[in-house]
């Protein structure tokens, strides 16, 4: 396997370590999205030299594709709005598998996070009284998400990055270095976290891109920001960054994740050209009016609505149409209901010989809103069709289908300060897991991105704090063995191609470990896995270290293949359907498996999978619920007053 | 539908290179990126190319396709005939570092040079007001995806090297003009647009604007209204007539 645990090599190693380049810092933040950033500007703040890494430019994440916006309860637009009916939302939408504290912390904080962005210099777009305005979205009860136009994740990232900026102008003026307290280090991949001898956090371990040269990184507190795991799909929305290494990085480290088996496949992602295939469509779509339609002209997701959701979707198209413009009096359209139903249903109707030509459903603004409403409230998405698929979307339906998005599971970590079960190490963002259960809502990405990125800067700079200057100190042959396994693929010639096995691993899960799932399928798919694990070990790259995109794959197919491992063991376990895990051999949903998380871990023996029980939910939290709605998801002893 | 289609792609690091020439499969609906990474997976596994989002909105996969700067994940290759070759080179106003990865780090340093938003001290969050019509001249500007087409394709940095020294390019004229139509910033950038970043250079020639992925006006609705609002403040320096903007008088800005 590919050496797991710091497996030490047979071969003696390569690297000198007085050659290597090292830095000291208080904190290192591996990733530069939203959630980093954020956590990179509150560890500042405190007073901590912080380094921020990734793997691309400098404001090129991945949140800056983010469309349609941060879900926060600020009340602009609908009065009634407040943290409890978003707490609410999130607990449905995750179908109770959530980290109630986790939730309960977002509901509460994120609209503070948004109107600090605007301090910042954020610009959103604006209700006619002035303030930020706010658009539906799926399972949101009202609307809620903060946005500009259908770039909300660019304005995100670009004013984060602003900030940083600013607060290396500001240390220029003290210091005469813009990089005396806050430094990118950018196009530079880490491939391993490093612990002193008690175990706690020292450092990280990893590559410049540019030239191939190694680097590490001494800091007490590392904070993972690293995003999602998507690129071990074949067709999804993420890009060639999710490759999973911070859930890699966390679990060879001795962390932990959970919630591996949930895994959102967007309902709308382009179908055509092939080329496309996955990239996404904003749900904005939906939410500002946009109809799903089969190839016989109906309105199909009105068949769909499921019990738990009876009472709160529109029975008849007139009812939904009028909710637009009539929210109090009209329930909202089945199109917006959580994610995993609308992608389930699309699955079901293409299953059915019910799909478009290519092989997805029609999603329709054409014949709901005017041509210049359309340009508007939607100008990526009319851009991105005309431009990527030659198709006017104010004239002629989309077709769509679902694509992998996003994925629930990451790294368990402590609600209020995001630290993992490692002293010293940090998870915020995508790549930590419990924040949004079994189903993320639309736009709470971004808010868990604000808000936990500033818990974690401020439980990293207390936890250095508290260590009262005993930083750990990095053992020198770890990172021996970190350099060993980084070269590996330079050994030897003529072994396996990593873009051939990346395309095989790819096709594996998304065919077997999908949208829909069974026992005999994952069973295959472990099977699979395992050959490719053989086979990874062997893989050989050309040419040299400077800029090599063959090696640089070949290093993220070791995350991939564990994380994909993790992914498709905790699916078969898990004997029920909920949310981003639907298993065709067991369709309803169990009060039992709600209680129950599954930890993965990665020790010599590979991956491994523990049962854990969830938390209970705090009683003045459950209580915001009606007990029959609570019925619907927790066993009797766990109901309010013992199941009366 | 799948042809064979003739690339030229510009293969070499800092001190030096060459065109390369490739026979490469080409599929319905398929872009110039998508044909780069064919080749990766196929004919030359190290070829160094920056991409992300695969979708015109990441502004990573910046380059000159047939001379033309472009983003490569949005010039789809029906805009080309089957005959035609097709060259892929490295944006030129930046050091190549390989192939067709360039060294961007120009823009962080001028990126760094700009004056950061100011709101007034005593304005809490969450007090913001703002009505839409006045936010949309900056939004027009930050719908930038920072893909740098525009530093490429402008001649004063393009053809003169020692330029980049005084001039900071359209990308950051525009990031001043955003600050400047800021509802809410106290902070005035007219002398650092032409003392720190070379206003004075542009000589409107509007490439820049021609080759912006996001259509942004980037001379017409940025640089010229900067330029305009500079030549009020040197006349009357006093007193800003701002007939374009409706802020009163900003303070100078800091150095930074
Ligand atoms: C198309 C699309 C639209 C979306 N729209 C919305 C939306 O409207 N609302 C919403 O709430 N959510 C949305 N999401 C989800 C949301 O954008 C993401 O979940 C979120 O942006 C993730 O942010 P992050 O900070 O966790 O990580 P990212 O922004 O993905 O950043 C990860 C960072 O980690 C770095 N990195 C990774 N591995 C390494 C390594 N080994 N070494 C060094 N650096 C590394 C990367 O370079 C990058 O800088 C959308 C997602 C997609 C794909
Ligand atoms: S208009 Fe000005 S900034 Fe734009 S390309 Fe011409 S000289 Fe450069
Ligand atoms: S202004 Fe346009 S061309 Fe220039 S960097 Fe921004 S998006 Fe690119
Ligand atoms: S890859 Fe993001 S703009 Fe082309």
């Amino acid at each position: 396997m590919v050496g797991l645990a710091a497996k030490p090599y047979e071969r003696t190693t390569t690297v000198v370590t007085a050659e290597l380049e090292r830095h000291t810092y208080d904190v290192v933040v591996i990733g530069a999205g939203g959630a980093g950033l954020r956590a990179a500007i509150e560890a500042r703040s405190q007073g901590k030299r912080t380094a921020i890494v990734c793997k691309s430019l400098f404001g090129k994440a991945h949140t800056v594709m983010a469309e349609g916006g941060i879900a926060a309860s600020m009340g602009n637009v609908n009065e009634h709005d407040n943290w409890q009916v978003h707490f609410r939302d999130t607990m449905r939408g995750g179908k109770f598998m959530n980290s109630w504290r986790m939730a309960e912390l977002h509901a509460k904080e994120a609209p503070q996070r948004v109107w600090e962005l605007e301090t910042y210099g954020a610009l959103f777009d604006r209700t006619p009284e002035g303030k930020i305005s706010q658009r539906n979205f799926g399972g949101h009860e009202y609307p809620r998400l903060a946005h500009v136009g259908d770039r909300t994740g660019l304005e995100l990232i670009r004013t984060l990055q602003q900030k940083i900026v600013s607060l290396q102008q500001e240390d220029f003026r003290a210091s005469g270095d813009y990089e005396s307290h806050i430094k990118v280090f950018a196009e530079c991949t880490m491939t391993r976290l490093l612990k002193d001898k008690s175990g706690a956090m020292a450092g990280a371990f990893g590559y410049w891109r540019e030239t191939g040269r190694f680097v590490v990184f001494e800091a007490p507190a590392v904070i993972l920001a690293t995003g999602g795991i998507g690129k071990s799909f074949k067709v999804t929305s993420n890009s060639w960054e999710y490759t999973g290494d911070g859930h890699a990085l966390a679990m060879l480290a001795g962390g932990t994740t959970i919630n591996m088996e949930f895994i959102q496949f967007h309902p709308t992602g382009m179908v055509w050209p092939p080329s496309v295939k996955g990239i996404l469509v904003t749900e904005s779509v939906r939410g500002d009016g946009g109809v799903l339609r089969n190839s016989e002209g109906k309105r199909f997701m009105f068949d769909y609505i499921p019990a738990v959701f009876k009472d709160q979707y529109a029975k008849s198209e007139d009812e939904a149409d009028r909710w637009y413009t009539d929210p109090e009096h009209n329930k909202r359209p089945p199109e917006l209901l959580p994610r995993d139903e609308v992608a389930r249903s699309i699955n079901s109707e293409v299953k059915a010989g019910r799909g478009s030509p290519h092989g997805g459903v029609f999603l329709d603004v054409s014949t709901r809103l005017p041509a210049e409403v359309i340009r508007k409230k939607l100008p990526s998405m009319y851009h991105q069709f005309m431009e990527l698929a030659d198709v006017d979307i104010t004239a002629a339906p989309m077709e769509v289908g679902p694509t992998c998005h996003y994925v629930m599971g990451g790294v368990e970590v402590d609600p209020d300060t995001a630290a993992a079960v490692v002293p010293g190490l940090f998870a915020i963002g995508e790549v930590s897991g419990g924040m949004h259960g079994s189903n993320r809502l639309g736009g709470n990405s971004l808010g868990d991105l604000l808000v936990f990125g500033r818990r974690a800067g401020l439980g990293a700079a207390d936890y250095i704090d508290k260590l009262g200057g005993a930083h750990p100190k990095v053992v020198d042959q770890i990172i021996d063995a970190a350099a060993a396994e980084a070269l590996a693929p330079f050994r030897e010639e003529g072994g396996e191609n990593p873009y051939t096995l990346h395309m095989e691993l790819q096709q594996t899960m998304n065919d077997l470990v999908g949208i829909i799932r069974t026992e005999s399928e994952m069973t295959e798919a472990l099977g699979r896995l395992e050959a490719l694990k053989v086979r990874a070990a062997n893989i050989t790259v050309e040419g040299h270290r400077q800029f090599n995109p063959g090696w640089h794959l070949a290093l993220d197919l070791r995350n991939m293949l564990i994380v994909s491992e993790c992914v498709a063991r905790a699916a078969l376990l898990r004997q029920e359907s909920r949310g981003g895990h639907t298993r065709d051999d067991f369709p309803q949903m169990s009060a039992e498996w709600r209680k129950v998380n599954l930890v993965c871990r990665v020790d010599e023996n590979g991956v491994s999978i523990a049962r854990q029980p969830l938390v209970p939910m705090r009683p003045d939290l459950l209580d915001l619920f009606e007990v029959d709605e609570l019925e619907k998801y927790l066993t009797e002893d766990e109901l309010p007053g013992g199941g009366h | 539908m799948a042809y064979t289609a003739h690339f030229k792609v510009w293969r070499g690091d800092g001190s030096g290179g060459a065109l390369q020439d490739f026979d490469v499969e080409v599929n319905e609906g398929e872009v110039v990126l998508d044909i780069i990474h064919r080749l990766q997976a196929t004919q030359t596994p190290d070829l160094a190319v920056r991409w992300n989002c695969k979708a015109g909105k990441c502004g990573s996969c910046s380059a000159e396709i047939n001379g033309r700067p472009r983003l490569m994940c949005m010039t789809r290759m029906s805009t080309f005939t089957e005959e035609q070759t097709i060259a892929v080179t490295p944006m030129r106003t930046f050091p190549v570092i390989r192939d067709l990865v360039t060294d961007v780090s120009y823009n962080y340093e001028k990126a760094r040079m700009v004056p950061s938003f100011a709101p007034p001290a005593d304005l809490a969050p969450g007090d913001y007001r703002m009505a839409q019509v006045d936010v949309e001249r900056s939004q027009e500007f930050r719908k930038c995806i920072e893909c740098f087409l525009c530093q490429d394709v402008c001649h004063v940095i393009r053809d003169h090297e020692p330029n980049k020294e005084s001039y900071s390019g359209p990308r950051f004229l525009i990031r001043l003009a955003e600050l400047d139509m800021h509802p809410l910033d106290t902070v005035d950038r007219r002398d650092v647009a032409v003392e720190d970043h070379g206003l004075g250079f542009c000589n409107i020639t509007k490439c820049c604007t021609e080759v912006c992925p996001e259509g942004i006006k980037i001379t017409d609705n940025g640089i010229i209204p900067l330029k305009e609002r500079v030549v009020d403040k040197r006349y009357d320096p006093v007193f800003s007539v701002g007939s374009l903007f409706r802020k009163g008088q900003k303070r100078s800005a800091p150095p930074t």
